[in-house]
């Protein structure tokens, strides 16, 4: 099967429009960033999350509610939108210096507990509880109960009941100990002895992240950095392949791309993280893996093509890599589109940017990265026209006209 | 081509070998080959839950303490040497970057005992820059090769007395490890695996950071205010205040003028245990090293009915008066409960830290978030796996083949290169990951269009494949040399998470040329030989 065979588009015809848009979706981008600002996630404010799993549809307003009263600072709840999330939200508060660490995390959990546990009972909330907690909670009531159990089996046996917990679909949340009765191990004995010390909080924590604002500043000022210093990296060794401006067309291609995704991040108030940083990285790659391959096909293209308009020699190229671009674009969307589907809360903000990433950076190529290398040729030659030109007043007339610039060299 | 093609092959299957190896070792049995597999291919934290702490060394306090006992040496020898001074004093650095400011100043030397005093610097104190304020003050400072020696060692000591300390919690894995930059970033990385609320373990590296027993001066007072007023508002030389921590009976903070100096600092503890005294109260016992024992001995035999702080991270825990000269043994009571003199004991045993420490980061996944993230990220791994398969075969056709085992040999030399380096797979990993499989698939595609487009322009079977091999290639060089270089500055400038993207997209990238390039014409070439004149390629 072949899907483009000898095709013959002439796509710099419409490097006009496409740079329009492109200026357009920049600036856009640009204007986001500087009207509605960044959402920077607690990894480069600094800050404390909490992601929560309810039994229910959560009380986002009795949520903030409770922490409030608990936690200084301003507190946000979010309901995940995604679709794999149900059920989820994430509780995110200010940490104002290193100190609040040790604090938040606790007046965090307290909260939800007085809220919608039932501190009261004196009994543990087997939905939040962890192994060495349960193991220490039911030794003695077990014993008293009459269930002999040695103490690598009450090991295990709530090694397997945090384990069926854990596992999807409960996901953390048991809301019936009617569910623990295919717990291997479970008899009448030990499920009396449960309901009698536990009981189910409509929640589960999933994670808690803090940072100290300190750590976040930095952790941001690296970040961008290490980004920095390997687009330059990257630009010298195109430069030296290729030529200067292949390698500044090609980062400035990667940089359109990078502000756009950030941008639509902005529009639509995703928060930056970590992951984020590393699915920009991701991005930047694949735009410029897509870049460097035109760019070869340009240039072995120059070597039997000595006479024609760079533009033409750039269509030829990009025609011909068409195929290629289409397939390699169109497998790895397929596998981000599976990463965004199926990949889960966590992943989100990831296939997110590669998503809007593989768009952009697919175009990015053609119609970004060729046209710079395209402009700065034209310019050379026109430039080398007129001086020569100029001198040719009083020198001998030139019968060959001038096409290739002595700069469009062939290595 | 048939010698060439059988090298190749027992390259491609040793190599293959190799990796299997790494991955699962040697099987006996379906249990035991998920047993290797999950101890070889470790997780993340991120993935499969734990907690994660990054701490600040306070390496000032370290300056601070070689600087007190500079100070306590110069006293003594100036008197031996009837060196007379006003004041020897130190200033008080707060923060980490400001380590190096430590210096101690001292004045009023006697302008006839100048050489002397100089004498005495230079063979006594050689590690130590004196620099002269005026004819008879002077100031010291450490020298910076030195003062660098004491950070990187204060570092490597909290890290091996946070280790000591976890230990005693029983956690099957942990990991405790220099973070950032070593020369200023003084970070420490502690990773739980399995610990999802790590409050008890930061209970237990963090609140017992510095150990000193010390002489009590005056108190106590009912506040630090007080405190400062029985003094006309300034501390004298060399003391400090303390609080004590309230017990159960006490009512209220009492606050204590403490030496600054202690005659016993956390290094010098051999053991200690808890036990019971003739009360049935809780109280912790300790054993000396031998240097501290002596100077312990001399101490309390010169301060008999003088009262003993034992101070924790600047908190008083018991103060108690000097009955008789005590020796290499002694014991802490009063203790509130049996879990506080247990835990006291383990700072003792376990040995104090060296310097104080602040917490930077926290981060804990708990087990069904851990559980969840594998379950999805299998799921949309096989669907991504399964369509980008699907889409070559149907598009390449046998040709297909050859770049699915390549994708998939691929995919192989990267786990075994996750499992030799001791490496856990986290997201920004598998972020590295899945631009690997990216440019995999680009590497197969290229070259398959370029033998395509041989074929068209009606070259034989033979020769396209071996002129789309050799134009693709240099495409593939390029490509793969410009995000190797990339990776490099991603992993000398950045940070934990990208560093982890940059070291996953390296090896995949190597293996990448190995199996997209290699394996894969090593396919095609048996492929030819085995039709002598073959006529067309499914491709």
């Amino acid at each position: 099967m072949e899907l483009f065979k000898n095709t013959n588009f002439d796509f710099l015809r419409w490097k006009w429009p496409f740079i329009g848009a492109s200026l357009v979706l920049s600036l856009a981008g640009i204007t986001s960033m500087a009207v509605r600002g960044l959402n920077y996630g607690i990894d480069f404010k600094g800050g404390a999350l909490m992601n929560v799993k309810f039994a229910y549809t959560p009380p986002v307003d009795k949520i903030r509610a409770a922490l409030s009263k608990r936690v200084k600072g301003e507190v946000s709840v979010l309901n995940f939108t995604d679709l794999s999330a149900n059920n989820e939200v994430s509780i995110q508060t200010e940490l104002e210096e290193e100190r609040q660490l040790n604090i938040n995390r606790q007046a965090m959990a307290d909260a939800l507990t007085t809220t919608f546990g039932q501190p009261g009972s004196g009994k543990l909330d087997l939905n939040n509880a962890s192994q060495q907690q349960l193991i220490d909670r039911l030794r003695d009531p077990l014993a008293r109960a009459g269930v002999a159990l040695s103490d690598p089996q009450l090991q295990k046996l709530v090694a397997d009941l945090l384990n069926f917990r854990n596992t999807p679909p409960r996901s953390g949340l048991i809301t019936g100990f009617s569910q623990l009765s295919s717990v291997p191990g479970m008899n009448a004995g030990i499920m009396n002895t449960l309901q009698q010390e536990c009981y189910l909080a409509p929640f589960n924590i999933r994670n808690v992240e803090m940072v100290g604002p300190k750590v976040g500043a930095e952790l941001r000022t690296k970040a961008v950095l290490a980004t920095l210093y390997a687009l330059a990296g990257m630009l010298v060794y195109i430069a030296f392949r290729f030529e200067w401006i292949y390698g500044l067309g090609a980062v400035i291609a990667c940089l359109h791309d990078t502000i756009i995704t950030v941008g639509l991040f902005s529009l639509f108030n995703k928060a930056l993280d970590m992951t984020v940083i590393a699915a920009l990285l991701t991005l930047v790659g694949y735009s410029m893996n897509d870049t460097i391959v035109i760019f070869d096909r340009i240039r072995e293209d120059l070597k039997f093509m000595r006479r024609e308009p760079l533009e033409v020699v750039m269509n030829k190229a990009v025609n011909q890599t068409l195929s290629r671009t289409v397939m390699t674009s169109g497998l790895t969307f397929l596998t981000v589109i599976a990463l965004f589907i199926w990949g889960g809360p966590v992943l989100h903000p990831f296939s997110f940017a590669l998503v809007c990433g593989i768009i952009v950076g697919t175009y990015s190529s053609v119609f970004v990265a060729s046209p710079i290398v395209l402009f700065w040729h034209n310019y050379a030659d026109r430039r080398i026209k007129r001086t020569r030109s100029s001198s040719a007043l009083n020198a001998a007339p030139r019968t060959e006209p001038v096409r290739k610039s002595p700069t469009r060299a062939v290595k | 081509m048939q010698n060439n093609l059988r090298l190749r092959s027992v390259v491609i299957v040793v190599t293959l070998l190799v990796c299997v190896f790494g991955i699962i070792g040697f099987p006996k049995s379906i249990d035991q080959l998920k047993e290797n597999w999950s101890n070889n291919i470790r997780l993340g934290l991120d993935l499969k839950g734990g907690s994660r702490l990054v701490l600040q060394v306070q390496v000032q306090d370290a300056a601070k303490a070689e600087a007190d006992q500079v100070m306590d040496r110069l006293k003594d020898d100036f008197k031996k040497q009837n060196v007379s001074w006003s004041s020897i004093d130190r200033n008080d650095p707060q923060t980490v970057q400001d380590a190096g400011t430590t210096q101690i100043t001292i004045k009023g030397i006697p302008v006839t005992q100048t050489s002397a005093f100089r004498t005495l610097l230079s063979e006594r104190y050689a590690d130590w820059v004196l620099t002269s304020v005026n004819s008879t003050d002077y100031t010291l400072r450490m020298k910076p090769a030195d003062l660098e020696a004491l950070k990187t060692d204060t570092v490597e000591r909290t890290i091996q007395t946070i280790g000591n300390r976890i230990d005693q919690l029983g956690l099957a894995e942990k990991s405790v490890q220099q973070y950032g930059r070593a020369s200023d970033d003084y970070q420490v990385l502690v990773q739980l695996p399995g610990v999802d609320d790590p409050a008890r373990v930061k209970e237990l590296i963090g609140t017992a950071a510095v150990l000193e027993i010390t002489g009590v001066k005056e108190g106590p007072f009912a506040s630090r205010e007080a405190a400062l007023a029985a003094h006309g508002g300034v501390l004298p030389l060399n003391t400090k205040l303390a609080k004590s921590i309230p017990r159960g009976g006490d009512s209220g903070e009492q606050w204590y003028l403490v030496n600054r100096s202690p005659v016993i600092s956390g290094r010098e503890m051999r053991n200690a245990r808890s036990g019971q005294d003739e009360f049935r109260k809780w109280e912790t016992n300790f054993t000396l090293s031998q240097d501290g024992g002596k100077r312990f001995g001399t101490f309390t035999e010169a301060n008999i009915g003088n009262r003993l702080a034992v101070v924790l991270d600047n908190s008083i825990v018991s103060v108690a008066t000097i009955q008789s000269k005590i020796d290499d043994s002694g014991r802490i009571t009063g203790l509130g409960s049996e879990q506080e003199a247990e835990d006291l004991s383990r700072y003792l045993r376990s040995g104090s830290l060296p310097a104080g420490v602040v917490y930077l980061e926290e981060r804990s996944v708990g087990p069904s978030l851990g559980a969840d993230s594998i379950h999805q990220g299998f799921v949309s791994g096989v669907a991504g796996l399964f369509a980008v398969v699907f889409a070559m075969l149907v598009y390449y056709k046998r040709s297909g083949v050859n770049a699915v085992l390549a994708l998939f040999l691929n995919a192989i030399v990267l786990l075994a290169a996750v499992s030799y380096f001791h490496a856990a797979l986290t997201l920004p990993g598998i972020a590295g990951i899945v631009l690997t499989i990216g440019m995999a698939v680009d590497s197969n595609v290229l070259i398959f269009e370029r033998i395509r487009e041989e074929l068209r322009a009606g070259k034989s079977v033979v020769s396209s494949v071996d002129i789309g091999f050799n134009k693709a290639w240099w495409t593939i060089v390029d490509t793969h040399v410009t995000t190797i270089v990339s990776c490099a500055f991603l992993f000398l400038f950045g940070e934990g998470p990208v560093r982890g993207f940059a070291v996953t997209l390296t090896i995949g990238l190597f293996a990448n040329v190995f199996t997209a390039v290699f394996v894969s014409r090593t396919i095609f070439g048996y492929e030819l030989s085995s039709h002598r004149r073959l006529e067309a390629l499914s491709i």
